[in-house]
């Protein structure tokens, strides 16, 4: 193995030895999706600023990207980062994080700073579940799935987390699985370079959790579903609601320009500025 | 008024970032923050609610910024979990509580000292904090100032615990020249230091500050961690350091964080008291030896880390100490540990909670322990 290393790991913190995801995760395919967008654009980690929540998907940057990270609460990513952000308005912000940790206990701070529509990229890693604590119902749980927290299965309507970020006003926003990798990481590229909020959800496997209690087993499986109900944005334009059912809509939803709130609080300070001599 | 002197005084201070949410006592601290932060270059955030309002400041921080929030009683609820993160990766910031009467929504305009354990305890885990109680618009000033110098100093948040009374008191208050006002600034590590070599964490002495932006590539987990940074969810013995030192790195600067007015010399009954109360005891116990009973007064100005050092210096002298507080009792337990080997302590109540006591029944009160 000597003289031989990856590409990316460059990127990887020096004290980091070994991962903490479970065989089958889809979390390492994310990783290099973020990894290899930031190579592509000939950026450095320095560029950037991570900040995680709580929750499986929050372990993506922490501590493995060898960059400035903030593992926050859970929950609250998207608060600490618009901090961040407010500091150091040159630097990218990126917040990874879960769809429990972004839709439900952060849901407010989600919708809010999509409606500022303050740059920073957000990846919210969607695996329907809350893996880390074994396996409960989220607001992404489809009904019918029994879960830990619902035995006879869940009877709640689940969240369509990237609908949610459009309507609050983000200017970017992409949804694919795992399984287009590839597309992934030109969507990452985008949102890293888009002055706006830039929303990415990824379908995701957790096989251990999700996996087991859905009947859908291994992480292959998974993937496999994944790649059947995949149905590109331009195709599903032309079908009816019925004819959508099931199935995860993929592609780049949102793409606009609109004004950035960064902008607008320079506007506002000159303006202050100006009304105070 | 006191919540404009704070607002004034935390831009003496140099703050730079502040978020908040409206809520009746404090808005008018965020009003003028509002008006004046951008005028400095500066920004006031107004948030979904308390819980992103501590976390913006939180996130503002760590690139360096000097940072507050404001907000009252249910606000400081909301911001606790938050609270206990800026202790774990000891972050600089300062958190104004101007407290509102009750629990829960209560009375939204009468001042009552009903938080003051809240502060000390409100998020979970043993851990220490510093709180600063003003008694009046010019200390709101003075003491803002203090906080944020305490804040930056020792990388901790940083209480002031003020009330309605002060918060909306119309005093004079006399603004320093710039230059007159003492400005401290966090430790940072040198410029191109080895991220590998920066040990940002967990120095009772103060570790310099990894912040982001500088290429330090911090990594900032509340999660039990080692001076590098680094988690360790497995140890009993890096949990045992990770909680004690963040304590000691407060307990054992106590005395220089501590800040108290004595005024006991000679005296047998010490009325001991803080924040608006106090100036009803300073009044009695002047009415008191105006009338020949040898009373003092012990004000104290930091209540957390708990002055217990002060409170024996003077029960030593002291043979009756009467605790005065504008609620049922919060700080009563912890001063009457420390003075009880030493003198006789009573507590004052307000005949209504939120009504100061009156100066004239205080001497009365005084003249009931004396005889």
């Amino acid at each position: 193995m000597s003289g031989i290393t990856h590409p990316l790991h460059r990127f990887i913190r020096p004290s980091v030895s070994s991962t903490t995801n479970c065989p089958g995760c889809g979390n390492g395919i994310i990783a290099q999706s973020i990894l290899r967008a930031v190579d592509q654009l000939g950026m450095d980690l320095e560029d950037f600023v991570f900040v995680s929540g709580i929750g499986c998907a929050a372990w993506i940057p922490s501590p493995f990207f060898n960059a400035d990270v903030l593992h926050s609460l859970h929950g609250r990513p998207i608060a600490y980062a618009l901090g961040i952000k407010m500091g150091l308005p040159e630097k990218k912000v990126m917040v990874v994080s879960g769809d429990g940790d972004l839709a439900a206990i952060g849901g407010n701070h989600l919708i809010h700073n999509a409606r500022r529509n303050v740059e920073m990229i957000v990846i919210c890693v969607n695996n329907r579940i809350y893996g880390m604590t074994g396996g409960q119902a989220g607001p992404t749980t489809p009904p019918g799935v029994m879960t830990t927290t619902t035995p006879y299965g869940s009877f709640e309507n689940p969240f369509d987390i990237s609908c949610l970020v459009i309507s609050a006003g983000a200017s970017f926003v992409a949804r694919w699985t795992t399984v287009q990798a590839r597309e992934l990481t030109r969507s990452i590229i985008k949102a890293i370079q888009k002055k706006g909020f830039a929303f990415i959800e990824v379908f995701s496997q957790c096989p251990v959790q999700y996996g087991r209690k859905s009947g859908l087993n291994g992480s292959v499986q998974m993937m496999e579903d994944f790649r059947q109900r995949s149905i590109r944005v331009k195709k599903a334009a032309g079908l009816t609601e019925a004819e959508l059912n099931n199935k995860i809509v993929v592609g780049e939803l949102v793409d606009i320009e609109k004004p950035e709130m960064m902008e607008e609080i320079e506007r506002m300070k000159a303006k202050a500025r100006e009304r105070a001599q | 008024m006191g919540n404009e002197a704070c607002a004034e005084g935390a831009l003496a201070a140099g703050c730079e970032f502040a978020a908040g949410y409206p809520i009746t006592p404090a808005t008018e601290i965020a009003n003028r923050l509002a008006v004046r932060l951008p005028q400095m270059d500066g920004v006031f955030l107004q948030m979904e609610d308390e819980i992103s309002a501590m976390a913006v400041i939180i996130g503002a921080s760590w690139t360096g910024k000097k940072v507050m929030t404001v907000t009252s009683g249910p606000g400081i609820s909301l911001m606790s979990e938050n609270i206990g993160f800026a202790v774990g990766v000891e972050t600089p910031c300062v958190i104004v509580n101007v407290q509102r009467g009750a629990p829960t929504t209560g009375m939204p305009t009468v001042g009552v000292q009903g938080d003051v354990v809240q502060a000390k305890h409100g998020s979970q885990g043993d851990y220490q904090i510093i709180a600063l109680c003003p008694s009046s618009p010019q200390e709101m000033f003075d003491y803002t100032i203090t906080a944020f110098n305490y804040a930056e100093k020792y990388r901790t948040p940083v209480f002031i615990l003020t009330d309605a009374f002060v918060g909306h008191m119309r005093e004079e208050v006399v603004i320093p020249e710039a230059e007159a006002i003492e400005r401290v600034f966090r430790k940072i590590p040198a410029p191109r230091t080895d991220p590998c070599t920066i040990k940002g964490f967990l120095d009772e002495d103060i570790a310099p500050m990894p912040i982001f932006g500088r290429g330090f590539k911090a990594h900032v987990t509340s999660s039990c961690h080692d001076e590098t940074g680094k988690r360790n969810l497995i140890d009993l013995s890096s949990l045992d350091k990770f909680v004690r030192k963040l304590s000691n790195k407060i307990l054992k600067h106590k005395e220089e964080i501590t800040l108290v007015k004595r005024n006991y010399e000679g005296a047998e009954v010490v009325l001991v008291s803080y924040g608006p109360v106090a100036r009803a005891a300073e009044a009695g116990a002047r009415l008191s030896r105006e009338a020949g009973l040898p009373a003092g007064t012990l004000r104290l100005i930091t209540i957390w880390p708990f002055p217990d050092h002060e409170v024996e210096k003077m029960a030593k002298i002291a043979k009756k100490v009467i605790v005065l507080e504008n609620n049922l009792g919060q700080l009563y337990p912890y001063i009457k540990s420390a003075a009880a080997p030493f003198a006789e302590v009573s507590f004052f109540p307000p005949r209504l909670i939120g009504q100061i006591q009156d100066p004239e029944n205080i001497v009365r009160m005084i003249q009931e322990v004396l005889r």
